[in-house]
């Protein structure tokens, strides 16, 4: 009911981002019914073009494009979300334990996070790519420790700004622990922000791998993948041809669906927090 | 005054330290390669002349903090070592390409920020008007747009569908500055739309911040008109912020010119690093890898230490 | 002579989150050529409302339904923006509540004194700069010639908030609104720029809006008086006529509020809190409270009063051990406290609490009443479900709030009842001494009226005792048993409260108690005049011919 309730309050710009991500969610989880052909399976020519059975046409090794691009949000949202949650646990846990413990918790912590936010962090993970090898594992370990040290940031500076006010006060001077205080006083006041930033940070994320992918160092064929679909059928534009901007585009339908969501989830939670 | 100059020097101090730092990683990277490095990089059909000289390349011979220092006195000095894979100086593959980069870069910043500043502070100004909501709706949009999305949606336009702008951004030595120029136009756009809608976000949020504080109240009420407002009143203050958004974007697109770079086929640092990375050329990687760093690292310094310049209570304090 | 400004029938109304709220509801005012009208109500009254108002200004959000505000023969309402604009600043001026907020960081004091009149062409920069280095002097900034040249977070606020009264005479306008101009100033700075103000207002005959909270203050300045409640005018008349014989209900509220009076008891025997030669510090080089001793008897009241920055929150803080004392020793019924937190048992814990000045930000957003409340008698006496609900309703019948609370979110709550919660959950551990620190100072004064009437209640009823800190001397006077004054970390004075209430005294006491305006419009004047306030150290007076 309240989750009803909650969508009928709703924006127009909102409901149209919740249907972007839904389609795509429900394209990635219903990939093997939905596809009409495997998911590396060769059935015609070279880039042909839509139509014909091929409802995007084929690829440029003969593969049925509409199937490459459901089992590409398949496989890229799911490397995006397991980093993204990922990011999340080390950040999180790092932050907060910073931000309560304070004294060398979080000196060493923030000055760790301070020397890998100063540097690039698409070259950082090309260097260390270069050096480890591009493999799905390494991917996932560079990107989420990458994105961790600003969900730190976040986390940290949230909390700092919560463990000063005073029930946080109150429940200390009452005996409660540090494991109280962090997971009933602190956390539950940082969740609107952490989610907000959950949902930019996917996104981000979304983009870096396309990024890799799209240089041919991120997830390596023949799996299907969005980045690196971009990158093979490149020279199909030459020829006129919209392949490429299939997936491109595709990537950009779910972050601009998934930021129109969060612009929305920020305003409202801002209201609330303002009443 | 003397605050002030204490908290530029520990900025710059933090900046040095910061590099000092990258270097010791870049070098450590390289190390820390699993067995014989020379053969992890050449692979296990390597011949052992390529392997020795490999490993005297590398220094091998030497303990790990004399190389480190050999290897910094010799960047230093400018000599990056020899490629990999064609044994030519790396200093002499980058200094070309690191000036296209950067030529690339400056074209797409010169007309990104002011456009950004102007766009940021109309959205400001009219807010909750249509332009706003167009303005950000189409920043939001060009935000998630990955560039190579944009960049193949203006090579099919233009150079495929119209064909009046070159597709492929190739230039050399030999070009007047015109054709450069005509060269990077698809390029620089799609490497100026990402940094506009960022630097448009954050200018308007910041004169919205300074537009709602009691002091620009005061203003109106002291009769003061809205364009003295915006000049006298909300200016000096939103200086400091807008600069720092201006050059961390700037520090942004020196480093997000490399998927850029690829999709124009631009002879350009990034390239150069994608394509060093794709075969295990360390060396270059190494080296493009540090200059990209630096230059990111140069950027923000200067962004903390203008922002502490510009910021009128810190300027003031005693 | 007809009126210099005249409202009729101004309703305003504010966009609220579903709709349009009324701000004014069919005000009616005059203000004639010379005369200071206070307008004067609790928050929510409108008031800051009606003096923007009074400008032809409406912040956003907020728009003028009906009526009209005339302005020396000029309607203001739907007004052309110029013509608006010209009057701003050089006919009617503004005083703004935090001075500190309302200067641009970015200027110089005297830059933005000149702003208005070198903008209109009244006068050269040149001028209104000799014109701002009199005005300075006349309010008594030190000086003169020098201050105008700092930035504003280079001035003390006492100081900013007079050159702020001085930027709005800059142009000699017939009226300045004056919002809440003291409203953020510690009681002996509070004389200061009052002072000031009457001197600016009597210096060119100025008409005022005076906009307070408090009818002490405006007392002293006006001649007549508006009360307003809830955006509705609940009666208006002469100063001494309203103090006097006010006709409503609400307004003589409004004027008891500071004449409550505790009844003196005998002091009790036990000492349930003694604290001795305490000395602290947030670093080793800089002691915050030094070479402090008192005691806290059971079932009475210790008042520690002080303005900012004299160390009264970090002599909470150190008794609570969130500052652990560096010398002395804390002793809580005769045993010796460890002086960290962490050192001490569950059991002290209990018997110590706390309540704070923000109720606000004193309750998590994210918790239900039942759980705020109900957390102590978990945490200290392991209620089960059944029994922690009967004493949480029981808990919400002793702050004389109904079980229909038990199940709200502190969101939903009013900031009295949220300062109530507070307390109960205090209580709900039942301890020997509460630390009350400014409980009722973020709260209107009606309603801190009711918060210091259950605390006593409470008191009478459980014999809890309470270290009560504060800056406000008629909550002092409500509440106390004794009194401690303390200036900068130290204790100044100490004693019963009626002794503290009678002359001689140190003379930073005499100060502080002489500071605290009184319902009596010639308070303000018989202090100036007495030989008293030169002694006091207010003014160091210059006789040189002003503009």
């Amino acid at each position: 009911m309240q989750f009803l309730r909650t969508l009928r309050q709703t924006t127009i710009s909102a409901r149209i981002g919740m249907a972007m991500v839904l389609i795509t969610l429900l394209a990635a989880i219903l990939a093997p019914v939905i596809a009409p052909y495997e998911e590396a399976e060769v059935v015609a020519d070279v880039w042909l073009p839509p139509g014909d059975g091929h409802l995007l046409g084929t690829d440029q090794l003969g593969r049925d494009l509409f199937t490459r691009m459901v089992y590409g949000a398949r496989n890229t949202i799911a490397i995006a979300l397991l980093i993204t949650c990922l990011a999340f646990l080390v950040g999180v846990v790092g932050g907060l334990l910073a931000a309560t413990m304070r004294g060398w918790v979080d000196m060493l912590l923030s000055r760790i996070v301070d020397v890998v936010m100063a540097f690039p962090a698409l070259i950082l993970s090309l260097m260390v790519l270069s050096i480890m090898g591009a493999s799905i594992p390494v991917l996932i370990i560079v990107i989420s420790l990458l994105d961790a040290t600003k969900v730190y940031r976040l986390a940290r500076a949230l909390a700092m700004d919560i463990e000063v006010m005073e029930f946080v006060e109150a429940a200390r001077l009452s005996g409660e622990g540090t494991w109280w205080i962090i997971t009933k006083e602190i956390l539950p006041n940082a969740l609107p922000a952490l989610i907000a930033e959950f949902g930019l940070r996917f996104c981000f994320i979304f983009l870096f791998i396309s990024a890799l992918s799209f240089l041919g160092l991120g997830i390596q064929p023949p799996a299907a993948d969005w980045g690196s679909m971009v990158r093979d059928n490149a020279g199909a534009i030459s020829f006129d041809m919209m392949t490429p901007l299939w997936p491109a585009g595709a990537i950009a339908f779910l972050t601009i669906g998934i930021n129109l969501v969060v612009d929305w989830f920020l305003h409202r939670s801002a209201q609330i927090r303002a009443r | 005054m003397d605050s002030l100059k204490k908290m530029v020097v520990k900025r710059l101090a933090a900046g040095a330290v910061t590099v000092l730092v990258v270097s010791i990683l870049i070098f450590v990277g390289v190390e820390a390669l699993p067995g014989d490095p020379a053969t992890a990089i050449l692979g296990q059909q390597a011949t052992p002349e390529n392997l020795a000289a490999l490993r005297k390349e590398l220094k091998l011979d030497m303990p790990p903090h004399v190389r480190y220092f050999s290897w910094v006195s010799d960047v230093a000095r400018g000599d990056l070592g020899r490629s990999l894979t064609n044994q030519r100086p790396v200093a002499e593959m980058i200094g070309w390409r690191f000036s296209n980069t950067l030529f690339l870069a400056l074209a797409a910043a010169t007309v990104a920020v002011p456009l950004a500043i102007l766009l940021g502070m109309l959205a400001a100004l009219y807010r909750e008007s249509w332009l706003d909501k167009l303005l950000s709706i189409s920043s939001l949009s060009a935000i998630s747009f990955p560039e190579f999305f944009v960049g193949y949606i203006l090579i099919a336009i233009f150079a495929v569908k119209l064909g009046i702008l070159p597709g492929v951004a190739s230039i050399h030595s030999g070009m007047g500055f015109g054709q450069k120029l005509l060269a990077i136009v698809l390029p620089t756009i799609t490497l100026m739309l990402v940094v506009l809608a960022h630097m448009m976000r954050m200018t308007r949020a910041a004169i919205i911040g300074i537009l709602t504080s009691p002091y620009i109240e005061m203003a109106k009420l002291k009769g003061v008109g809205r364009r003295r407002i915006i000049y006298h009143h909300a200016i000096p203050n939103a200086l400091a912020p807008i600069i720092n958004v201006v050059i961390m974007d700037l520090a942004w697109l020196v480093v997000g010119v490399v998927v850029v770079e690829v999709v124009f086929v631009y002879p350009g640092l990034g390239q150069l690093l994608v394509d060093a990375v794709s075969k295990r050329d360390l060396p270059v990687v190494q080296a493009s890898g540090l200059i990209f760093a630096c230059t990111y690292i140069l950027l923000n310094l200067t962004a903390d230490v203008l922002s502490i310049l510009t910021n009128p209570k810190l300027r003031t304090a005693n | 002579m007809d009126p210099l400004l005249s409202i009729r029938e101004l309703t305003l109304k504010g966009r609220g989150n579903d709709a349009w709220v009324t701000l004014l509801d069919k005000i009616d005012l005059d203000l004639r050529r010379g005369e200071v009208l206070g307008l004067i109500g609790e928050s929510g009254a409108g008031k800051s409302t009606l003096g923007l108002a009074a400008m032809g200004y409406t912040r956003t959000g907020c728009r003028i339904t009906e009526g009209s505000v005339m302005f020396d023969g000029m309607q203001l309402v739907g007004a052309p923006r110029k013509a608006l604009l010209a009057l701003r600043g050089t006919r009617i001026a503004y005083v703004a509540q935090s001075a500190a907020a309302s200067f641009n960081p970015a200027h110089q004091l005297v830059h933005q004194f000149a702003e208005t009149p070198v903008q209109r062409g009244i006068m050269d920069f040149d001028a209104a700069r000799q014109k701002a280095e009199r005005l300075y002097r006349r309010l008594q900034l030190p000086r003169p010639e020098r201050i105008g040249f700092r930035y504003p977070h280079q001035v003390s606020g006492g100081q900013l908030q007079r050159a702020m009264v001085a930027m709005a005479m800059a142009c000699d306008p017939d009226i300045i609104v004056f919002d809440e101009p003291t409203t953020a100033l510690d009681v002996t700075t509070q004389i200061e720029v009052l002072s000031a103000i009457k001197e600016a207002i009597q210096l060119r005959q100025t008409a005022a809006l005076y906009i307070t909270h408090d009818l002490a203050v405006v007392a002293q300045v006006a001649d007549r008086i508006m009360v307003l409640q809830h955006g509705r005018q609940v009666e208006e008349g002469g100063t001494r006529d309203l103090i006097d014989a006010p006709k409503e209900s609400y307004t003589r509220d409004l004027l008891n509020v500071r004449r409550q009076k505790k009844t003196t008891i005998s002091p009790s025997r036990e000492v349930v809190l003694e604290v001795t030669g305490v000395t602290a510090g947030y670093t080793k080089r800089k002691n915050v409270v030094e070479e402090i001793s008192l005691k806290v008897r059971k079932g009475r009241t210790v008042a520690v009063v002080g303005e900012s920055g004299s160390g009264k929150t970090s002599l909470a803080r150190v008794i609570t051990g969130l500052l652990p004392a560096a010398q002395g020793q804390i002793s809580f019924d005769g045993a010796v406290l460890a002086p960290s937190l962490k050192g001490r048992s569950k059991e002290t814990l209990r018997r110590l609490r706390m309540v704070y000045q923000m109720p606000d930000v004193a309750l998590n957003p994210r918790q239900k009443i039942r759980r705020i409340l109900g957390r102590p008698l978990e945490f200290f006496f392991h209620m089960d479900a059944q029994a922690k609900q009967r004493k949480v309703l029981e808990l919400l019948d002793m702050i004389e709030m109904g079980p229909e609370f038990y199940d709200r979110y502190p969101s939903e709550l009013s900031g009295g009842q949220k300062q109530r919660i507070c307390i109960a959950r205090a209580l709900a551990s039942q301890p020997d001494l509460i630390i009350c620190d400014e409980v009722t100072s973020a709260l209107d004064q009606l309603v801190a009226e009711g918060i210091l009437k259950l605390l006593q209640r409470l008191q009478d009823q459980l014999g809890v005792s309470y270290l009560f800190i504060t800056h406000d001397l008629a909550t002092v006077k409500a509440i106390a048993d004794e009194v401690i004054v303390m200036l900068k970390g130290r204790i100044v004075e100490q004693g019963p409260r009626d002794e503290m209430f009678i002359p001689p005294h140190h003379d930073y006491t005499r100060r502080l108690f002489r500071s605290v305006p009184e319902m009596d419009p010639a308070w303000l004047d018989n202090l100036l005049a007495s030989r008293d306030g030169d002694q006091l150290g207010y003014f160091e007076r210059s006789d040189e011919p002003v503009v």
